[in-house]
Order: C-alpha cells, then structure tokens, then sequence
C-alpha cells in the first residue's frame, strides 16, 4: 500500500471545498452548464443518459480494505447500491445525484480517494499491472513508477490542457497484463545486460476511432531519466499535436502522421536538452517514494499445508483454485483473481455487500489489500496458501468465486446504450446473454483462454480491437448492429483484430459468437492451441465461410 | 453516433423536448405549460420543425431546471398515449434493460 502524506488529505480536502462551492453556484443559476461542464468533468463527474456518474480513480490499481469499504458506503449511501470497474483501474458510480456530489467526494476523500485525472484533456490515471509487487519474476514494482507519474503529472500546469487526454501503462513483468502497446505511452521496466533498470519507451498506441499499436521509440531509458523523457514527449506533443481537429488530436495520430522515427528524433532533440535538469530523478527521491509502499509482513510458509491439501479433495474448490488462483514470487502465497462476472450478471458490476465482504475478507487474509484490473475484476494479490479454503468458502457464499477467469464468458464490456450518451447500441445485455450461451462452466474451460470485448459505440471503451474475439456496436437504420473482429490482443503481442464480415443484427451475434468458437474447436491442433493462435495461424477466412453460411 | 444534441435536427413526425434535471440528472420533459415533467405523458408534442425549435429555445431560457435539452423521437399511439421514439429514449424513460445489480434498484423510480 502507498501511504499517502498529509499534503495529499489537505490537497483533496481543499479540492472537495472547491467543487462543493462550484455545484452551490450551478444550483444557484451563478454558473451556466458551459462554464459548470468543464468544472465537473475535471472532477470525474459525466452527465450520461439518465444520471450524473462519478468516476472515481484507484491509482494503479491498488485499494485498502478501507477504501472499498468507503465505495461501499458511497454506493449505498448516494447510489443505488453498485458501483462498475472499469477497463482502466476506475470505479464508476452510476446513479448519484449532483447535489450530494460534494457529500459523496468528501466522504471518498477522507480515505484518499478523489476523481482528478478521470477526466480531461490531461495526463490520466496511470495504470499498471494488478500484480504489481506480487507476482514472480517482476523486474520491479511498477507502482514506484506509476507514483512518481502521478506526482509529477497531477495539477502540472503545462499538462492541465494538452491537445486531448493522455494515458500512460507500465508493465514490469514478461507478460503485460497493462495492455501498454495500446497507450499513448506504454512503458515496459527490465534490465539491460549490464543488469540497470530501465524503459521501453512506446508512443502512439491507443483504441477508439482509429486504433493502433504503440511502436517503440527507445528500447533502454535509465529510470532516473523517466520524467526527463516524459516531459520531451509531452512538449513534442504539445507543440505538434493537432488542436484544430478532436478526432487527430491523439498522440498516436501526430506518430502515425510523422512517423515513429520523425517523432522519436523530435524528442530526442528536446530531451537533450533538458535530461540533466530538475527533472532528473536522484536516488534520495526515487527512495522516498519506495519507502511510502508497505509491503506484507509475509511469514515463511508451507506451500502445501494440510487445510489446503484437504480442500482440494474438494471438486469445485480444485477447479476454483485452478482458473482463479496464481503462484506469487513469496513461497506459501497466492494471487487470487475474483471474478466480477458471475454468468449473466453485468460484468464488472460489485454490489455495495460483495464489496463490504470483499473488503473483510482482504483484511482478514490479504493483508488489507485489493486490487483492480483492466479486466473488470478484483484481486486479492497476497494471500497464504493456507487460507485459500477459507477465502473461496466465503467468496462463493457472497456469489464472487464464480471460476471463470479468462475464460469465454470473462467479458469485457462498457457500459453501452443503456448508460450512456454517446452508445450506438447496447453492450452489456450482448455479454450477459453470451455468458449465459456458455454457462457450462466444464465446456468454458475445455475452450480455454478467450477473451471477449464489446464496446457500445467507436470510442471502444470495451477495448473491441483487442479482443480474441471483439464486438462493435454499430446503428444502422435506427437498429442495433454489431461489427465482429477475431485475432485481437492486448498483451506483449498486441495487436487489432481482424473483421470477419458484415455487421449482424442484436438477435444473432451470440448465436455467431457460438458459430466462431464451434469453428475454433474444430479447426484447432489441439486442446494447448488457443483461440487467438487458431486465428493467427488460418486467418479469419475459415471462420468467415463457416460463420456467415449458417447466417 | 453523435449525441443528439450535436445532430442536425430532423422532424418527420412527432417529437418532444427531453433533458436531465440539473440538481440530480433525472430524465424530464419539456411540457406545453413551459415547465418540465418526470413523466413522458405529459410532454408537449409537435410535429414540425419549426414548433420544435420554439419549444428547444423556450426549454433553454433558464438554465438552472434542466441541462442539455435536445428534440427526441416519440411515438403516439391510438388511445393517445405518448410512448419514447426510439431504443435511446426507452431507455431513458425505464432505465437499463437489465436487472441492476444493487439490491436497492428495484427500489427506486426508474428515472
Ligand atoms: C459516460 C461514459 C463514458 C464516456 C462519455 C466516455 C467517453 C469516451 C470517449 C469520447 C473516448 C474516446 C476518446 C478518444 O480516443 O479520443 C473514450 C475512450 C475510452 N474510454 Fe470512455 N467513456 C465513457 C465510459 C467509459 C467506461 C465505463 C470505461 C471503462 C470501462 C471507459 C474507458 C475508456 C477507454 C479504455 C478508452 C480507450 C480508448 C483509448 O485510450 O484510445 N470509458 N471514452
Ligand atoms: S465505447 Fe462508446 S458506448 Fe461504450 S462507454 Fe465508451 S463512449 Fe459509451
């Protein structure tokens, strides 16, 4: 956990005080909607189709039992009783009311919590791996990094209005669980032979309207160079981005324009000359920031003590601790995903109980501490492995030990037309009813790893273009249509999907969704070929010819 | 698809003013007296461009009621009852097409 300083409680304190006195002159008719909009939006405060939302963000992902016993609380309190994780390490609270707004933020704020850099042409939430510090094999923990971002870019004035939003990923492990090729800036921490810690640099990756794959314009920065680096990035993009047109105005569309080459030449030239300035980080000061993160006391444990062995006889807690449960670099502890899609349900979604029970149970036997994924679910990173009998027990009472993690009816989805105001059709209703096509748990698995993204509208908050298989809702005549892509991925190999046809109607995508996976289960080596390996190796062609006949 | 609000206005039957109510987002409707109301039944409803107009400009004269306001499909059936135009706008007036996942949404009105 990072401990945070009394600057930062008397910084949002302030900031709460400030927004109170703004939502007082909007009521009061002082502040018209124009003036008012960029204010809220600043705050993490949408107006969508039926309420005003509150985005609240988890710096790079991590939680205190206390932090999301207090988003209970606020979706009890103020919302009706839910709150939704989203694909970039937030939390997103539907249904609050814009007089209790300043209520609900104070209460988040005593805990730390706040909506800054949800929302805005800014520097955003920094996002990183949900296993940071936990798993095996991590160069290092990329939180560090994700901090001292953070500080560095929260309220910079220079930042505060770029040519549009900016979102930065950091991963630290062998595979990316950040989704960083897919980001304005993704940046991948490991050693160079000289064995020195440092950066991958990609620019220009991003989703939405015109997608693309980060390219990598560094293969080494020095870490104490990181914010040196950053700021000739953001200078090259601020002074070249395109302000005249909202849909250019992405860094990936000013790398795209000029070139990977081009643009990492333009930042080398600007870098030059700053690199040895403030900005250099010291030791002292990357230090100070290490030392804010607590780690467990883990203690030397077995790892397989007998409540364990014992459990395991037990058929649904063995299949439970296969899909959900991951080694941890500590001998003794495990990583424990817990899925936020029970079958049928809007993934993503918790209720103010689940996180009430999930809360205790962190306190209880993860050392206080929660975590979020781009994936929409929620993680327990540290948990002895003696205590995982107790822990699925508990979760599976409160329905949040469903074991279904990566599997086909893991979907990712936005929150589509029955939120919000910019959806084409609907999103959450199309995974809901796909999960259910795939409710036999035993054949999930037997498909093995598949991921699903459906994204309401091109802005592709579900991420579509790198699903294995992804769903893009499309309006045509007034009626909902879906546009399928295969092959799609967000990990070290990202890449966008393929389109295997023409757009299908609301009624039929899961009946295709059933076609393409019956056709990967017959045209696979084997059981250890995955879906998107299938789709790598014989194009969508087969599938497109199979799928489209039946329809 | 761009937001309503943003979209050159078409009227090719009957519409009416919607927007979300300042103080808590809730979804209201421009009524013929000129104020606003929650339910859809008491909406003023024009068929031309021209009254459509007249009635988004009254709608924005203050602007401390409702946020927004934008012309909206309806539909008018037989008995005269006013029903929303479009999948949007059902949404809009009953809430998300599934069951929401707090217990305290079956609750509450649906908007
Ligand atoms: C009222 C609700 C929302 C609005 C108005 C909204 C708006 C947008 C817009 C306009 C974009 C495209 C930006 C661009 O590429 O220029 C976008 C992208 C994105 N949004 Fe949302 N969004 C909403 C909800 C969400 C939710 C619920 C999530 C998380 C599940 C989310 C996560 C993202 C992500 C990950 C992108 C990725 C595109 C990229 O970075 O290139 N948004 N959103
Ligand atoms: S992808 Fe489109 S429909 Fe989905 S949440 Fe984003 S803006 Fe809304």
């Amino acid at each position: 956990m990072y401990v945070y300083d009394e600057f930062d409680r008397a910084f949002l304190a302030e900031r709460v005080a400030e927004f109170r006195d703004q939502v007082n002159r909007r009521l009061a008719g002082a502040l018209n909607e124009d003036e008012f909009k960029p204010l809220r939006l600043m705050n993490g405060v949408y107006l969508q189709l039926h309420a005003y939302m509150l985005r609240v963000a988890i710096p790079y992902g991590t939680l205190s039992a206390a932090q999301l016993r207090r988003m209970a609380h606020v979706a009890r309190t103020y919302d009706r009783g839910y709150g939704h994780f989203t694909t970039r390490q937030n939390i997103q609270f539907n249904w609050i009311k814009l007089e209790n707004l300043p209520d609900a933020m104070a209460e988040l704020a005593e805990v730390g919590v706040h909506g800054i850099q949800t929302s805005g042409n800014c520097i955003r939430n920094v996002t990183t791996d949900q296993w940071a510090g936990a798993v095996p094999g991590e160069f290092d923990d990329p939180r560090i990094w994700a901090e001292i971002l953070r500080q560095y870019s929260t309220l910079h004035p220079e930042f505060t209005y770029l040519p549009r939003k900016f979102k930065i990923a950091i991963t630290a492990a062998g595979h990316d669980r950040a989704a960083i090729k897919v980001h304005d800036v993704g940046l991948r921490l490991h050693r160079n032979e000289a064995g020195e810690l440092g950066f991958e640099v990609l620019v220009g990756g991003g989703l939405g309207r015109t997608p693309f794959v980060g390219k990598s314009i560094r293969p080494f920065l020095p870490v104490r160079e990181l914010l040196s680096y950053i700021e000739a990035i953001m200078r090259v993009y601020n002074q070249y981005g395109r302000r005249d047109n909202i849909y250019k105005a992405r860094i990936k569309i000013l790398v795209h324009e000029i070139g990977a080459e081009e643009f990492s030449k333009a930042v080398e030239a600007e870098w030059a000359a700053i690199r040895d300035g403030a900005l250099h980080l010291t030791d002292e000061m990357i230090e100070e920031i290490r030392s804010r993160f607590v780690y467990p006391a883990y203690e030397a444990l077995d790892d397989e003590p007998a409540e364990f062995t014992a459990a395991m006889a037990d058929p649904r807690f063995a299949t439970w601790f296969a899909n959900s449960v991951h080694p941890h670099k500590v001998p003794g502890y495990s990583i424990v995903t817990i899925s936020l899609k029970p079958v049928g349900a809007p993934p993503g979604d918790a209720t103010a109980d689940q996180m009430d029970v999930i809360a205790d149970l962190a306190d209880a036997h993860a050392f206080g501490e929660i975590r979020v994924g781009h994936e929409q679910n929620l993680c327990l990173p540290s948990v002895a492995r003696r205590d995982l009998p107790e822990l699925w027990r508990r979760l599976d009472a409160a329905g949040l030990a469903t074991p279904n993690v990566n599997l086909v009816n893991d979907i990712i989805s936005c929150p589509g037309l029955d939120y919000c105001a910019l959806a084409n059709t609907r999103a959450i209703p199309v995974a809901q009813e796909i999960a259910k096509r795939f409710a036999d748990l035993d054949k999930a698995r037997g498909i093995g790893r598949l991921h699903i993204n459906i994204s309401g509208c091109i802005n592709a908050c579900g991420h579509h273009h790198v699903g294995h298989i992804g769903i893009l809702g499309v309006e045509k005549n007034g009626q909902e249509f879906f546009q399928i892509t295969l092959g799609g991925r967000a990990d070290e190999q990202a890449q966008l999907g393929t389109l295997l046809g023409p757009a299908v109607s609301y009624d039929q995508v899961p009946g295709l969704v059933e076609d393409v996976v019956a056709t990967y289960m017959e045209l696979r080596s084997g059981p250890q070929e995955l879906f998107v390996d299938t789709v790598a190796r014989l194009g969508v062609e087969p599938f497109k010819e199979r799928v489209y006949a039946a329809h | 698809m761009a937001a309503p609000q943003q979209q050159k206005l078409k009227v090719n039957g009957p519409v009416a003013v919607t927007a979300n109510r300042l103080s808590d987002g809730v979804v209201v409707w421009r009524t013929a007296a000129g104020g606003w109301s929650t339910d859809l039944a008491d909406a003023a409803v024009v068929t031309t461009a021209p009254e459509a107009i007249a009635l988004l400009e009254s709608a924005s004269v203050r602007h401390t009621d409702a946020v927004g306001a934008y012309v909206a499909p309806v539909v008018v059936v037989e008995d005269g009852t006013v029903r929303p135009g479009n999948l949007r706008e059902r949404i809009r007036v009953a809430g998300p097409t599934f069951t929401l996942p707090g217990a305290l949404g079956a609750d509450l009105p649906a908007a």
